[in-house]
């Protein structure tokens, strides 16, 4: 009887431990609890999904102009309506998807953690350095994100890359900044000063000791940068100074025909905005749900 | 402040010069014409783009304290006059947009705390989140389409606003109607964001003691709301729409795009396309200064809303 209890207690925490186990409840409690946040994570996991599999979903090829078919209005052949060029607007947003996500990500993921890392440093070291640095990083701030952006565009040209590029900049002292007053605080704390006794060198202090501690500001700045990257890679796009034809980018399709044509082809000008507001709107869903997780001053009820 | 100005002055002067290519080979490459080296010579020596960095930079340095800004390397016409008129254009916007953006915020973000977790709230917050997750320059192209398809069933034949830019005195009526589009089209995004601040800023006033006390005391909600609760709400809110305004002033460039209006931001892209080194440092000096008041402006009123600042 005691061998059998302890078997089931043996039993049930491996299962316990089981990484699936966990996994299932931390769903069922993300959806419980935080339903906007669980809806604005399925919506991205669906972006990410369709990414990877766009030339299996798209229906056709979305650089591919077909002259034939200029301006088809949404029909069974064509979901979403063909553009000025005849290519399928449904296949072009899908394949957008790839390149909204690679700059919404690539950009904010390290746009932030440099800004992490120089903001943690600023802090560690304080003095001049942290001066000096705080200078630069006002200077950084005086211009819109947008101008800095048009103005590394302007230099380093035009193309994916050099829109990461251009998005990536800007995020960092705006990082920068906030980790900082965390990291300021985290400072004063013993532990710190326990790791500097045992004679631990600068760079371990700050990316194994005090890093990790200010992860919560990082992760909120992480991911409410990553809907303001997109909306940003968007503009660059519309503004014919980001991604380039013909690789499809939904701030590239409402450039060219879009306002042209609004008026005897509205989809044009429909459909993409939609793809841009939604996946937006799902980054901004899951971004409050992070905030509110992970900073308790700020929880909303 | 004159420091980080420095640095933005620094900044820009330095990573102008890093783009391959200067004004005078786009504009003799664009003439068509064949060029030799002299004609570039030439060019450049009446540009003064043949000396050495560090004298332009003092010589340009030594202009803005005299308040002379130069000449448009690509039209020859003075840089302040190039910019006055469409420093106007994006100045109005933005104000129109700042305060479409403040009525519409404070009352519905009030409402939204003091009715949280009702359909009053829900659908409030639902419109704000909405209101950021849509590109302005969607949303603009979204009311040119409306415009268009509504005033070609009701009045027959579609109707635009009007493309010229027409100053505020000199015909308000014709200057309004043009630009209050491009003002609800940022003002949406504005007021999300101000909508969104009011509500978490009012939600945290509502839960102080002193909110407690007044309600113990039997003041009338109202009062409680005005007195008590959204004065000391507003601090925050007013941070947000200062930094919004601020951020209009050269980041309207999208917007200026959609409703085809020549206001700044689009003379910084035109600028920056031309190398017009002038010209576009002047603007950028000018972006920097606005946002830098604006954060000044906003220091003082802090003070003035909440006197325990003052007295610190």
């Amino acid at each position: 009887m005691v061998e059998l209890r302890s078997e089931a207690i043996a039993a049930a925490k491996e299962e316990e431990d089981t990484p699936r186990r966990f996994l299932r409840e931390a769903v069922r409690d993300l959806v419980f609890r935080k339903p906007l946040g669980a809806a604005g994570l399925a919506i991205i996991l669906l972006m990410i999904a369709m990414a990877l599999l766009a030339p299996v979903i798209a229906p056709y090829n979305p650089v591919a102009n077909v002259y034939e078919k200029i301006h088809q209005p949404p029909s069974v052949e064509n979901w979403l309506g063909t553009d000025q060029f005849g290519r399928d607007i449904l296949s072009r947003i899908i394949y957008g998807a790839r390149t909204a996500l690679l700059v919404g990500f690539v950009s904010s993921l390290v746009g932030a953690t440099l800004g992490l890392v120089l903001g943690v440093a600023s802090a560690y070291f304080g003095g001049r350095f942290d001066l000096v640095f705080q200078r630069v990083m006002d200077v950084f701030m005086a211009f819109p994100l947008i101008i800095m952006a048009l103005a590394v565009v302007s230099i380093f040209g035009t193309g994916v890359q050099n829109v990461i590029l251009a998005i990536t900049i800007p995020i960092i002292p705006r990082c920068a900044r906030v980790v900082r007053a965390s990291a300021l605080a985290i400072r004063e704390i013993p532990y710190v000063d326990a790791a500097r006794a045992m004679g631990f060198g600068h760079g371990r202090i700050i990316l194994r000791h005090m890093v990790p501690n200010v992860m919560a500001p990082y992760l909120i700045m992480l991911t409410s940068f990553m809907a303001q990257a997109i909306l940003l890679e968007a503009s660059l796009s519309y503004l014919g100074l980001g991604v380039q034809e013909p690789v499809p980018a939904w701030g590239l399709m409402l450039q060219g025909g879009a306002e042209e044509y609004a008026e005897s082809a509205p989809w044009i000008a429909i459909f993409p905005g939609l793809a841009i507001s939604l996946s937006v709107f799902a980054f901004n869903l899951f971004g409050d749900a992070v905030r509110d997780a992970l900073d308790p001053r700020l929880r909303s009820d | 402040m004159i420091p980080t100005l420095f640095g933005a002055a620094v900044l820009v002067f330095v990573l102008l010069r890093l783009i391959p290519g200067d004004t005078c080979e786009l504009r003799l490459a664009g003439s068509g014409a064949y060029f030799d080296e002299s004609a570039l010579k030439i060019c450049r020596e009446q540009a003064g783009l043949n000396e050495p960095m560090a004298v332009q930079f003092a010589r340009w340095m030594w202009g803005i304290v005299r308040f002379d800004f130069g000449y448009s390397m690509w039209t020859g016409r003075p840089v302040t006059e190039e910019i006055a008129l469409r420093f106007q254009l994006s100045l109005q916007v933005a104000i129109m947009a700042t305060i479409t953006a403040t009525i519409l915020a404070i009352p519905l973000g009030a409402i939204s705390a003091v009715k949280q977790n009702t359909w009053v709230d829900y659908v409030t917050r639902g419109f704000s989140i909405a209101g950021l997750a849509m590109p302005a320059f969607w949303l603009g192209i979204l009311i040119i389409l409306g415009l268009l398809i509504s005033t070609q069933r009701f009045l027959g034949e579609p109707w635009m606003p009007p493309l010229e830019y027409i100053p505020l005195w000199e015909d308000p009526g014709r200057n309004l109607i043009q630009l209050i589009w491009p003002a609800l089209a940022t003002g949406y995004r504005f007021s999300a964001v101000a909508t969104r601040m009011t509500r978490s800023a009012l939600l945290e006033v509502l839960r102080e003691d002193y909110v407690r006390t007044a309600r113990a005391k039997g003041l009338i909600e109202k009062l409680i709301m005005r007195r008590h609760a959204l004065k000391n709400a507003l601090l925050p809110v007013a941070t947000v729409i200062g930094l919004e305004f601020a951020f209009l002033i050269g980041g309207l460039v999208v917007t200026e795009q959609v409703f085809n209006l020549n206001g700044v931001g689009k003379l910084f892209v035109e600028a920056v396309g031309n190398h017009d080194y002038t010209l576009t440092q002047a603007l950028v000096m000018l972006v920097a200064l606005v946002f830098i008041l604006t954060n000044f402006v906003i220091d003082i009123l802090y003070a003035w809303l909440d006197p325990r600042i003052r007295y610190r």
